[in-house]
């Protein structure tokens, strides 16, 4: 659904194959790397993951069986949304969005908790899984850690800090 | 046959991520041979694909249900090529650590496909 292959008009790296940086690029007010390159582009790849499975999930579920667990396959849409809309910010690049990427990051932490926290005291709301059950522990905790990850790593892409390894 | 390819998806996929885990260990990008292994794991997951689909058509009900079943099946073909698409695009150490989700990932598609098809009585 995102165009992954294109960049913006704003992010116009991401041609170089070797995947290093000159000196002159790095002197300039850019971060040495774009948001969605190095380690941002294993992170691009498992919200990518997350996006497809989320989204095909709740897709299915809202068909076939709404009636069975409303609750739960609205859940599993809503972390859809967000897996793909923090997809597209990371992809897109750029200050802006790095940080509306760490605000939806921040969210989604909150969804991961918030749901998790939910099914383990109140589990008679949930008549099935959602991504976000028990902290996504059915999705080995990735759930719960792409978020911390992903903030960690838009916090070190900010301009003017310029040493990420 | 399913539950043979099922075992065989798995255990490349593990080699799979073991051997680019270990590329990104010693700071190094996907190579034409990592390539190589890729297409050894797609191509087992793909044949996987073609014998669900035979098998499903020929009346096999799965436990988990049709839909999910070949909706996993396509996902463990897609989790490696798509993996390897990155690491194309990401020439450093963090291509190969793609890889090695994408077959981490696979590994844990192959133990939910093993699940849903009807566990031991396939």
């Amino acid at each position: 659904m995102a165009d992954t292959g294109t960049t913006s008009g704003t992010g116009t790296a991401g041609k170089n194959t070797d995947g290093t940086t000159t000196d002159a690029e790095s002197a300039q007010a850019r971060p040495r790397r774009k948001i969605g390159e190095g380690p941002g582009r294993l992170i691009v790849s498992l919200y990518g993951l997350f996006t497809v499975a989320a989204g095909s999930r709740s897709i299915y579920q809202l068909i076939a069986q709404f009636h069975r667990a409303p609750l739960s396959y609205v859940l599993s849409a809503v972390a859809a949304v967000v897996y793909a809309f923090i997809l597209v910010t990371l992809v897109r690049g750029g200050e802006s969005a790095r940080r509306i990427g760490i605000v939806c990051c921040a969210a989604e932490l909150a969804g991961v908790l918030i749901v998790g926290t939910l099914t383990i005291v109140t589990p008679s709301l949930f008549h099935d899984q959602t991504v976000w059950s028990y902290y996504g522990v059915d999705y080995l905790l990735i759930p719960l850690a792409l978020p911390v990850t992903g903030i960690l790593w838009l916090r070190r892409a900010a301009p003017g800090k310029d040493e990420t390894a | 046959m399913i539950g043979a390819l099922t075992v065989a998806v798995t255990v490349t996929a593990l080699l799979l991520a073991a051997w680019c885990g270990l590329a990104t260990a010693r700071d190094q990008s996907t190579k034409d041979w990592h390539f190589v292994g890729m297409a050894v794991v797609s191509v087992l997951a793909v044949a996987q694909l073609v014998v669900g689909i035979v098998k499903t058509a020929g009346g096999h009900k799965a436990d988990g249900g049709d839909a999910l079943f070949l909706a996993y099946l396509a996902g463990a073909a897609l989790a490696v090529p798509a993996a390897g698409f990155m690491s194309l695009l990401e020439r450093t150490r963090w291509g190969s650590a793609i890889v090695t989700a994408g077959g981490l990932v696979l590994a844990v598609l192959e133990i939910r496909l093993f699940d849903i098809w009807g566990g031991g009585h396939g």
